[in-house]
């Protein structure tokens, strides 16, 4: 049977190119493997082999032409004896059926996340019922007592991470987990963010439930290929089969002094990524309601602490079971005059400036996102509806910046309600200087904060 | 530690024989098929054929039981049929269909299938090794014998992530086998040039990692070799390197020039070592016909020639299929 041998694609952009030279000539017998001509294409000259054996019947594209186009017949083969004009061979086309690119496809628009919410009300409901006890807990014994429950209600969960056991924590945030739980399950690793981060995406798939913990963030940068190539994307590239239930915590952001390699705040790089979930907590309930759930989640989560708020106390509900939902912001503060967005450290910042207008009588509603991705921003536009003013707090970098995209919303979704541009308040666009004075005007501030919203309030 | 070379030649039955000729036939005229198909526009992208190292994945597949795991890299169409996956939804992947192993949302070198513990198909160079351990760790914490193989290129064993891997996989005591797929070249870059080290194996003696040089040419020997691994690794001995001397046929990738060996190379490989003749000639020893073998052949052209079928009628996925598979929705 006359088979056509079609001029190949032999790179991801090739659409045509050069029959350089034939090696073989009419009459000439081949077998599969054996080199044929050589072909130049967009990046270089090529060998192409051939694939069936047979006799080279008629050569239908001289050597030296340019520009044969892709699946364009240039030879035929068949056996012995045989037919092997083109009309014989086109009795049994290749059929070449090439994909019609995104055919019919009618453009969804993409700007918002796949996973956000729909825009519908905002879930005003409590977090826990009124009237529920709290205890006086801080962030770092409510981050400890998330992680202990849903060890012991799940065998599968484990931590591993640089001084989690036997030190106990670097910020002593594991505190008595070996105690409890022993060596199998918290797991000091030696100092290979990268190869943890990768084992932890492994285990995850076996059937585990890992917390890794990155001492800090700063040091996920080593890492960051297995979060995102390894964890982010592998429900999607496996068809929906494999998900990765993994948290990676640690403190993020500015702590003191620490300089700029130990003070990056990594909020916007990895809520920008579908497939992660990420949260950045500021109170101890939110840490404790919203880790147990993490861990819970069956997708990659991000969980973002920040050092300076590891020993500050909150009241936290005394629950059996404590859990915050992703995605649903929390209204600290009531107000009709200005919305104030934040979450995680810059929400500092936000209540304290809040205080200080209440007595200049502006009266700011501050809303907290906790988590970034899912992001509630619902909540925001139904603020900035009643406020028609908006600034947002954080301690990152201005480029690219959750308040970037914040705005970016408030535009598309409230631009008719608002009077006044968004304003950011973020870190500045420098790197973390060491001296004390430096390091205080490289990060945002309450008066920042204050001008900000006396800028979009016109006084 | 253990430091030995295989040189010892192995025997097996006729139809154990037999079994591996089907395997690596088959890999071996998928893979041409699924070159055959890229010239023709049906797969895009990159398309890293395996050609030649066929008897790698085989005899160490001959080694494995049920619940044993494997991940590899890009170079993956031939880990996903020798662990038995669908030779139809493999093709179709490549094709980018719905009918692929991902929805044809993977495509070549991002290929899963959960039921046959087959965790990737992974494209970047090193990433899987961590991840290998991973699946591993999963095994020991749960006081099973299963193993985990890890497959990866010599150009991936000069990452430093394998070295952070076998770290803690020694200390772990992790039911690991790294298989360094040694084929002489990471894309272009010869084995020689990029490393004064005589062998990678040899490495692992660094974290106290037994391990061997294989020939990875011939079946039987890769699966002796394989067997001592799986003991090592089944017996809460912890991890074990093999480093299989392989070679590929064709380029690193579709598009690949081949300027960095002589074509002189390549085909004193095809015809001297071929680890598909090996066998052939070691059946026809063993008393099997021409006939019998032939059969052979055009059962595997059948199925290959079916999988191309499919992948070429299995239709695009849906376009909402952009939208899934994004987040799992919590239990």
């Amino acid at each position: 049977m006359a088979t056509e041998i079609l001029m190949p694609a032999l790179s991801p952009t090739m659409e045509e190119g050069t029959l350089a030279k034939w090696l073989v000539k009419e009459g000439d017998t081949v077998s599969s493997g054996d080199i044929i001509a050589e072909i130049e294409t967009d990046k270089a000259t090529m060998e192409f082999e051939a694939v069936d054996e047979g006799v080279v019947g008629k050569i239908l594209v001289e050597e030296g032409a340019e520009g044969v186009k892709v699946n364009t017949p240039i030879a035929v083969i068949g056996e012995e004896g045989e037919d092997m004009s083109l009309a014989a061979a086109q009795e049994q086309p290749a059929s070449v059926a090439v994909p019609a690119a995104l055919e019919g496809f009618e453009g969804k628009v993409a700007a918002a996340p796949a996973d956000s919410p729909a825009r519908s009300e905002p879930d005003r409901s409590p977090d826990y019922p009124e009237g529920t006890e709290t205890v006086s807990t801080t962030v770092r014994e409510a981050l400890r007592d998330a992680m202990a429950e849903e060890m012991r209600a799940d065998e599968t969960v484990f931590v591993m991470g640089e001084e989690v056991a036997e030190y106990q924590g670097a910020y002593k945030i594991t505190q008595g987990l070996l105690d409890e739980f022993g060596a199998r399950r918290v797991v000091d690793t030696p100092i290979t963010e990268h190869g943890f981060a990768g084992i932890g995406v492994g285990a995850s798939w076996g059937g585990l439930k890992p917390i890794v913990e990155f001492m800090t963030f700063n040091f996920a940068m080593q890492a960051i290929d297995h979060i995102i190539n390894s964890a982010a994307k592998t429900l999607y590239m496996s068809g929906g089969q494999m998900g990765s239930p993994i948290v990676f915590r640690g403190p993020n952001g500015a702590a003191a002094r620490v300089g700029a390699q130990h003070s990056q705040d990594y909020a916007a790089w990895y809520a920008s990524v579908p497939g992660l979930k990420v949260v950045q907590p500021f109170s101890a309930a939110d840490a404790k309601g919203l880790l147990k759930n993490a861990i819970r989640d069956p997708n990659p989560v991000v969980f973002l602490e920040n050092e300076i708020l590891y020993g500050r106390a909150f009241d936290v509900p005394k629950l059996d079971d404590f859990i915050i939902p992703f995605g649903k912001a929390r209204i600290w503060r009531e107000g009709s005059d200005v919305t104030i967005v934040s979450w995680g450290i810059g929400m500092n910042y936000a209540l304290e400036a809040a205080d200080e207008l209440a007595k200049e009588g502006i009266e700011a509603e501050v809303v907290d996102l906790r988590t970034l991705r899912p992001l509630d921003m619902a909540t925001v536009i139904a603020s900035v509806q009643k406020t028609n003013r908006c600034v947002t707090v954080e301690e990152a970098w201005p480029v690219a910046s959750m308040s970037d995209h914040i705005g970016a919303e408030i535009m598309r979704e409230a631009f008719d309600y608002l009077d006044a541009p968004v304003i950011a308040c973020t870190g500045k666009d420098v790197p973390m200087p060491y001296a004390a004075n430096l390091e205080k005007l490289a990060l945002t501030s309450t008066k920042e904060v204050m001008d900000a919203v006396k800028a979009v309030t016109y006084r | 530690m253990a430091a030995k070379r295989t040189t010892k030649k192995t025997t097996a039955s006729k139809d154990e024989l037999l079994q591996y000729y089907k395997d690596m036939l088959l890999i071996r005229r998928f893979e041409e098929k699924a070159g055959q198909l890229y010239g023709m526009g049906l797969i895009g992208g990159f398309c890293h054929l395996y050609i030649g190292q066929e008897a790698v994945v085989v005899g160490l597949e001959s080694t494995t039981k049920d619940g044993d795991k494997r991940v590899t890299t890009y170079r993956d169409h031939g880990h996903m049929l020798a662990c038995g996956m669908d030779p139809n939804g493999v093709m179709a992947e490549l094709t980018g269909r719905i009918g692929g192993y991902s929805k044809g949302k993977g495509g070549s070198m991002h290929m899963f299938s959960k039921e046959a513990h087959f965790y990737g198909g992974h494209g970047i160079v090193g990433a899987n090794v961590p991840l290998g351990a991973g699946l591993a760790f999963s095994d020991k914490y749960k006081g099973n014998d299963n193993v985990t193989f890890t497959y990866f290129g010599d150009g991936a064993a000069n990452q430093g992530q394998v070295y952070e891997t076998y770290n803690m996989a020694m200390i772990w005591e992790l039911p690991v086998i790294f298989v360094i797929e040694n084929n002489g070249y990471a894309m272009g870059t010869s084995v020689k040039r990029a490393t004064k080290s005589p062998s990678l194996w040899e490495r692992g003696a660094a974290y106290g990692i037994s391990g061997e040089e294989v020939d990875g040419m011939d079946v039987l020997a890769v699966r002796e070799a394989g067997l001592r691994a799986v003991t090592h690794c089944r017996s809460g001995k912890g991890p074990y390197i093999l480093e299989v001397m392989t070679y590929r046929y064709r380029g690193h990738s579709m598009s690949d020039p081949a300027k960095y060996r002589t074509r002189d190379e390549v085909q004193k490989m095809r015809e001297e070592r071929d680890a598909i003749e090996q066998v052939r000639k070691r059946l026809l020893t063993a008393k099997a016909t021409e006939d019998e073998l032939k059969t052979i052949d055009k059962d595997i052209k059948d199925i290959v020639n079916a999988a191309a079928e499919f992948s070429k009628e299995s239709p695009e996925p849906d376009v909402s299929e952009l939208w899934t598979d994004i987040i799992l929705e919590a239990s």
